[in-house]
């Protein structure tokens, strides 16, 4: 057996063991600094039976966090940035190319061989280059100009092949991106997507913050996932300060994550249904959401929850009286109501016609690109961070997964459905079980060390990751969060082809990726 | 499904009443919009949102104000696909450097009068990304604006009720 063949059999954890070393500030999950050859190596193997993560980067290395589905192994392998490059990921395994983009915007650190070497969030409006990079803080112009107009979109020739750029303030009330379509009469050949506009320097912003500070900046990276934004932060830095949450907080966490789960699911099924003109499901949907808003609001004082899960535990505890009557009612009429909408939405011809057969992602590109959440599940991928790298409480928690085959908008809305049953189901168990105790655990300030942790959580769109390094005296020197939608945006390009151009609304809406939570 | 709609037509609305419209933007619009605009701008408001680097989480509840709860309609709120058609730009987020642009081109496309509305922290200061490489910081640092909802994010309640108050100056 040859080398190569040996190695492919061995699991993840135990080739980087073998092949690098392990860093001891580390913890959530192991991290190896590796070679150039193993990085190279890695990166062939995505894609096949290995998921990528993440990558990112920080002022010497560039990291790269892997998921072996087998073995259910997760770990970070980190490479020292030599010259100013690194050997790019992105030239063996597309996912990550426009991950790297944004390291070369972020931190000016190339990567060698990248297919697509133009900019990707620095839009050239910025005062300053590689912001992220202390030593290469060099001046640009940042000077105000149509970005769209200079950005090289990829050409499209044919007869009669003509252009619609949308964008990035759209006609909806929803955030900005700017899209290009390339259309041959009402069909889509291309779709080419340009984001980075709500780029706010996230990563910056957070650097030399104390964990509880930054942790209000992770939670407003993405609106609509604060709750998992703010749960994969604050695991993030118990990791590293290996501090243990209480039980009761922890479960407390599961219960916000789960109503946001539910208001989300709940609102995009409506909105989707709105998208095929078919209004009535979408204000009995928005109903039902906002329901779940302001029960979420009466047990936390916020009705999206932001701010409600800080480092070291939760900032509220739920009301024993108020809290648990207003769930109790909640469920029982989401119980009362759900079914029929979900019958509606089964029988109505007129919509099962717009979104049967819209808008097909294979599982071959699902599987490939690590797409989590609803968008990888309704395409074949078994992934779900609260079953696949299981955290407390959901490791005591009896979730179950839905999967589909068919990969259509059709599919996405089944999978949401299901989800949205099991979080019911699961809110109830929660409400029952939940363990009485202390909502915090003091975590150490000043820790005389540099820590580093990894964590991730499952929200409503999918798998977020989160890392971070904190300095000796316990400030965030660096935090890494990772959008589920960076494996999908690409994705919905791939969708979209063949499809006609009114349908690309319907597709969109039922991949419903986040701008802010990728632009960072 | 016929069920569900006899319900909606006989059972009581979902509907809630209405909020009065805030003291403190009645003010605020007093000072900043003159008479002779709000005679112009009539008894009904066409909005185009605009989302300057937002999390996100000022547009979950923009929509909202839309549900059948809220109903904005109701009040003669529009929202509108085009700036062309609007008389109240509703800008959210902190005005990352890459959206300026398109927000001052969106501002520029729309018809006087009109009046700019900044929902949410971010966008009447900055919030937690004020002083940000990548954002401007409020949105009066870029448009006039003419009143301040703030929020992280405004309650759908407090939107409307901002929002209400143009329609009462």
């Amino acid at each position: 057996m040859s080398t190569e063949q040996t190695r492919q059999k061995q699991g993840l954890i135990q080739l980087l063991r073998a092949n690098g070393q392990e860093q001891r500030a580390q913890r959530g999950a192991p991290r190896f600094r590796i070679d150039a050859a193993m990085w190279e190596e890695l990166g062939g193997r995505l894609g096949k039976g290995l998921d990528l993560m993440g990558l990112w980067a920080d002022a010497q290395d560039v990291h790269m966090a892997l998921f072996a589905p087998d073995e259910k192994d997760f770990a970070i392998v980190s490479l020292a940035v030599e010259d100013g490059a690194f050997p790019s990921i992105g030239a063996r395994h597309p996912a990550a190319i426009r991950l790297e983009r944004a390291i070369q915007d972020l931190y000016g650190h190339g990567a060698r061989g990248l297919p697509d070497g133009r900019p990707w969030l620095d839009h050239g409006a910025w005062p300053i280059r590689h912001p992220l990079n202390e030593k290469a803080d060099a001046a640009q112009s940042g000077e105000e100009k149509d970005e769209t107009q200079d950005y090289a979109f990829l050409p499209v020739e044919g007869e009669g092949v003509h252009e619609i750029p949308v964008g990035p303030v759209h006609a909806g009330i929803i955030e900005p991106g700017h899209f290009r379509f390339s259309c041959a009469g009402e069909t889509v050949v291309r779709l080419e997507e340009r984001l980075g506009y709500t780029h706010k320097g996230v990563e910056r912003l957070m650097q030399g913050k104390p964990p509880a500070e930054a942790a209000r900046i992770a939670a407003r990276t993405c609106g609509d996932s604060t709750v998992a934004y703010s749960f994969a932060f604050a695991r993030a830095c118990e990791a590293a300060l290996e501090v243990e949450v209480p039980p009761r907080a922890a479960w407390l966490r599961a219960l916000m994550a789960e109503l946001e789960r539910l208001a989300n699911h709940l609102g995009d099924t409506g909105a989707i249904c709105n998208d095929a003109a078919f209004a009535f499901l979408h204000a009995h949907f928005g109903v039902l959401r906002e329901d779940v808003l302001r029960a979420a609001d009466t047990c936390f004082g916020h009705r999206l929850m932001m701010d409600c899960i800080v480092p070291g535990g939760v900032a509220r505890d739920l009301d024993a009286e108020k809290g648990a009557h207003v769930l109790q009612l909640l469920l029982d009429s989401l119980d009362e109501r759900l079914e029929k909408l979900v019958e509606i939405y089964d029988t109505t011809a007129s919509l099962q016609d717009r979104v049967r057969n819209t808008g097909r992602l294979s599982p071959a590109l699902a599987q490939g690109f690590a797409a989590g959440g609803y968008v990888g599940r309704a395409s074949g991928r078994a992934f779900d961070a609260r079953l696949s790298l299981p955290y407390p409480p959901y490791d005591s928690l009896a979730v179950k997964m839905h999967v589909m085959h068919k990969g259509d908008v059709n599919a996405r809305v089944w999978v949401r459905i299901h989800e949205i049953r099991e979080s019911i189901g699961l809110v109830r168990t929660i409400m029952h079980n939940m363990p009485q105790g202390d909502l915090t655990a003091e975590l150490p300030g000043n820790t005389a060390q540099v820590r580093e942790g990894v964590a991730v959580v499952e929200g409503f769109r999918g798998d977020v990751l989160a890392w971070l390094r904190l300095d000796e005296e316990g400030l965030v020197a660096r935090c890494h969060l990772r959008d589920p939608s960076w494996f999908q945006w690409p994705l919905l390009e791939a969708v979209i082809y063949g499809n006609i151009v009114a349908d690309f609304p319907l597709c969109n809406k039922s991949f419903n990726c986040s701008y802010s939570g990728h632009d960072l | 499904m016929k069920s569900l709609m006899l319900q909606s037509i006989f059972g009581p609305p979902a509907t809630e009443k209405a909020p009065a419209p805030s003291g403190q933007a009645l003010e605020e619009l007093a000072r900043n919009v003159d008479k002779s605009a709000r005679r112009l701008l009539g008894r009904s408001l066409s909005i185009r949102e605009v989302d300057a680097g937002s999390c996100n989480g000022c547009e979950l509840e923009i929509h909202a104000i839309g549900n059948a709860i809220y109903d904005a309609s109701r009040f003669g709120l529009h929202f509108s696909a085009s700036p062309r058609h609007v008389d109240v730009l509703l800008v959210t987020g902190p005005v990352s450097r890459n959206m300026k642009v398109a927000l001052e081109r969106t501002w520029a496309a729309t018809p006087g009068p009109k009046w700019v509305v900044a929902a949410g922290d971010c966008a009447c200061n900055g919030c937690v990304f004020a002083g940000s490489y990548a954002c401007v910081g409020r949105v009066s640092d870029v448009l006039p604006v003419d009143l301040h909802i703030p929020g992280c994010p405004p309650r759908p309640k407090d939107l409307l009720c901002g929002l209400l108050a143009l329609l009462a100056a």
